[in-house]
């Protein structure tokens, strides 16, 4: 995609913005998926991919790279579910909170997992290492209760001692 | 032992979530350390889940499997020549004979479980492609007229012939490729979001046999005269994600994809999109509105997709298990295929049994099975042994059957005539510790989180209709509020624009008719 004539250079108005890491990321997205029809899905999820989160800065980046507005690539982040604003922690925990898991007891699991961890749903825990988020429907419905630790970590009846287990072990991995 | 033997483990997501992986792992391990030659081979799953992690071996005289297999029954497996089908306390024989597998009719799902969902060459030795060699020799108006012919019905849940919206975008003038960012002049989109709970028939599909998804696509687009298809999956499922970009390079690295089709002159060409987690993109126009970028909500019909889809160019838009079965009905003939079912519903559907049953799995079988045998026979009954109080069909925004209807058909038409809907044909079975109120809540609750904002009745409503029930749950103005609850799923159900809005109002009110008792005030309140 051509640039406007009248576009200030990028790195000068964004880089503050963003750590040399994000940017880094950013530019990667949109090098590789810019010029795609319907590109902006496929370069929001290459950032989200590598940073865990979309940062506001990486907004604005991306809005000038498609030639579109701020407010239009916000509304996109902010409609989806997936695509995060804020920072997650060490590992995202997602709790199926859908109808075939609570048959098998997700009900009574979200309620542990919320007591255990001190959250709500959309929060970390003070040491950074777990963020907790509903999902609805995991596809593991003939036996759930599911959850999905990070981006592919499936997990089938779920107990509450089981939770306690996974929380443990993803604490002790540190990063 | 020279010639190694091939066993089989699946990497189904479930299966691997129920410890496939790690089974697969002791295998190889426990055959290095004794020196025997294993060709270990990552299939999809059977579909039998509470028989995951299941093992299957080759032997002389058939797959002989072994389930559930635990890492500490590999030793002991291999001790009892299990290679050679010895004699193990988790062997259970041919899968094929399994009571809960014999009596299935596997036209879609054929070769999910048996084959290599990685490898062209497995996928074409057990019959793959033959449908589309098929339309390959075929005028695109006959395709047409195959699949017009087959009784085939929308298998995402609003079961509209298949064959008339093929015949649509076929006939719609093809405009030429413009600077909209549009690079086909008709498009190919299967709706692979499949995101109601209970159902996961697309998944397993896509993991355990994804060159039948790419081969029903490119049928349809030699049918209609697109180049170009894109799957649009939802991000919630990685392990199918993998999966169907092995495929994909795969074919095209095989000629059944790209420039010149198996030599054909023709072009296709395939791609993998990743929604976002939204269940309202698993309605086709939001899902168009996500593909081209931008939020996915739901656009005014008319025009139809079949006119004006992606980038406003004539679109078919199908789910995954309805592009799977044409495949076979190309190859065998659309009278193969519709002589199977019942009515208007015509084929076979892969009904998933979920939720609180004993057995839980796949089962292929032709329309007109009934709820109950599905529940009892093949499910088992429920998981935890308690009596099954309730059912909910079709996804969450499907009505919740009690136990008088359990005799009712699957079949499109005998759904509706009980106020209920088959859906993608997901069951979900709660035993008698189920709350109904709580379901009913729980239903406006999903549409107000998931809900696109773009119409009143549904963005709004959904809201107060929590607010609703939460006071008839804590006993306030009963009877008013029970009319006002009334009144606000009349005005969702008239006045909302897509199924999301106008659907929700199903689980609620079949909950409140059919489980009346568990509407009383649950704290003191002030009565009404």
């Amino acid at each position: 995609m051509q640039s406007l004539p009248l576009k200030p250079p990028r790195s000068r108005i964004h880089a503050a913005d963003l750590s040399a890491d994000e940017f880094a990321a950013v530019e990667a997205a949109l090098g590789a998926h810019r010029g795609r029809p319907g590109a902006l899905l496929p370069i929001l999820h290459a950032i989200q991919d590598v940073l865990g989160w979309i940062p506001p800065g990486a907004v604005a980046l991306v809005a000038q790279d498609l030639n579109q507005t701020r407010a239009e690539v916000h509304g996109v982040v902010s409609f989806y579910h997936h695509f995060r604003s804020t920072r997650p922690g060490r590992h995202v925990v997602r709790l199926c909170r859908a109808e075939a898991c609570q048959a098998l007891g997700a009900r009574a699991l979200e309620a542990h997992a919320k007591r255990a961890l001190g959250i709500d749903f959309h929060q970390t825990t003070a040491d950074g290492a777990i963020t907790l988020e509903p999902v609805y429907c995991l596809g593991n419905c003939g036996c759930g209760p599911s959850l999905l630790v990070d981006a592919d970590e499936l997990h089938a009846r779920v107990t509450p001692d089981a939770f306690d287990a996974l929380v443990r072990r993803a604490r002790g991995n540190g990063a | 032992m020279n010639t190694s033997v091939r066993v089989h483990v699946s990497c189904d997501a479930s299966a691997l979530a129920l410890g496939a992986g790690a089974i697969a792992q002791a295998i190889v391990a426990e055959a290095d350390a004794r020196g025997v030659a294993v060709e270990l081979v990552r299939t999809g799953t059977r579909g039998l889940l509470w028989l995951e992690p299941l093992v299957e071996v080759v032997t002389p005289v058939g797959r002989v499997a072994y389930g559930p297999v635990t890492v500490a029954d590999v030793r002991a497996l291999f001790d009892a020549d299990f290679l050679r089908g010895g004699a193990h306390a988790s062997r259970l024989g041919a899968i094929e004979q399994h009571p809960f597998f014999a009596r299935q009719q596997r036209l879609t799902f054929a070769r999910v479980g048996l084959v290599d969902p990685r490898s062209v060459e497995d996928y074409v030795a057990h019959g793959g492609y033959r449908g589309l060699r098929n339309a390959l020799a075929m005028e695109s108006s006959d395709i047409v007229q195959a699949v017009i012919d087959s009784g085939l019905r929308g298998r995402g849940g609003a079961a509209f012939p298949t064959g008339i919206k093929w015949k649509t975008v076929h006939d719609a003038a093809a405009s030429p490729p413009s600077a909209l960012g549009s690079e086909s002049s008709k498009y190919i989109v299967c709706n692979a979001d499949e995101g109601d709970s209970g159902t996961f028939s697309d998944r397993m599909l896509m993991e355990g046999d994804p060159f039948c998804l790419i081969e029903g696509m490119t049928i349809a687009g030699l049918a209609v005269g697109a180049e170009q298809g894109y799957i649009y999956l939802r991000s919630e499922y990685p392990h199918a994600h993998r999966a169907l970009e092995a495929a994909l390079a795969n074919a095209r690295a095989a000629g059944w994809l790209g420039a010149d089709v198996h030599g054909s002159g023709r072009r296709f060409e395939l791609e993998v999109r990743l929604g976002a987690g939204a269940y309202i993109c698993g309605e086709e126009t939001s899902l168009l509105d996500s593909l081209e970028g931008k939020r996915g909500q739901v656009r005014f019909k008319p025009p139809l997709p079949a006119i004006k889809g992606l980038f406003g160019r004539p679109t078919v838009i199908n789910n995954v298990i309805s592009f799977a079965s044409v495949p076979i009905i190309l190859e065998r003939g659309a009278t193969y295929y519709r002589d199977y079912g019942v009515g208007r519903s015509r084929g076979t559907l892969p009904i998933q049994l979920a939720g609180n049953l004993k057995y839980t799995g796949l089962v292929e079988l032709a329309f007109g099975v009934s709820l109950r045998e599905l529940l009892y026979d093949y499910g088992g009954g429920s998981y935890s042994g308690r009596p099954i109080r309730a059912v909910q069909v079709g996804g969450p925004l499907g009505a919740y059957l009690p136990e008088s209807q359990f005799d009712t058909p699957l079949d499109y038409e005998a759904f509706s005539a009980v106020g209920a809907m088959l859906g993608h044909g997901g069951i979900v079975a709660f035993d008698d510790t189920v709350d109904l109120f709580e379901q009913a809540r729980y239903a406006m609750e999903f549409c107000a989180v998931e809900s696109c904002g773009k119409c009143t009745p549904c963005r709004i409503g959904s809201t107060r209709g929590v607010e609703v029930l939460d006071r008839i749950g804590a006993g306030i103005e009963r009877a008013k509020n029970l009319a006002l609850l009334d009144d606000l799923c009349e005005t969702m159900r008239h006045g909302s624009l897509c199924a999301l809005g106008g659907l929700t109002p199903d689980p609620v009110v079949s909950a409140l008719k059919h489980f009346p008792e568990d509407f009383a005030a649950r704290t003191a309140g002030a009565g009404g």
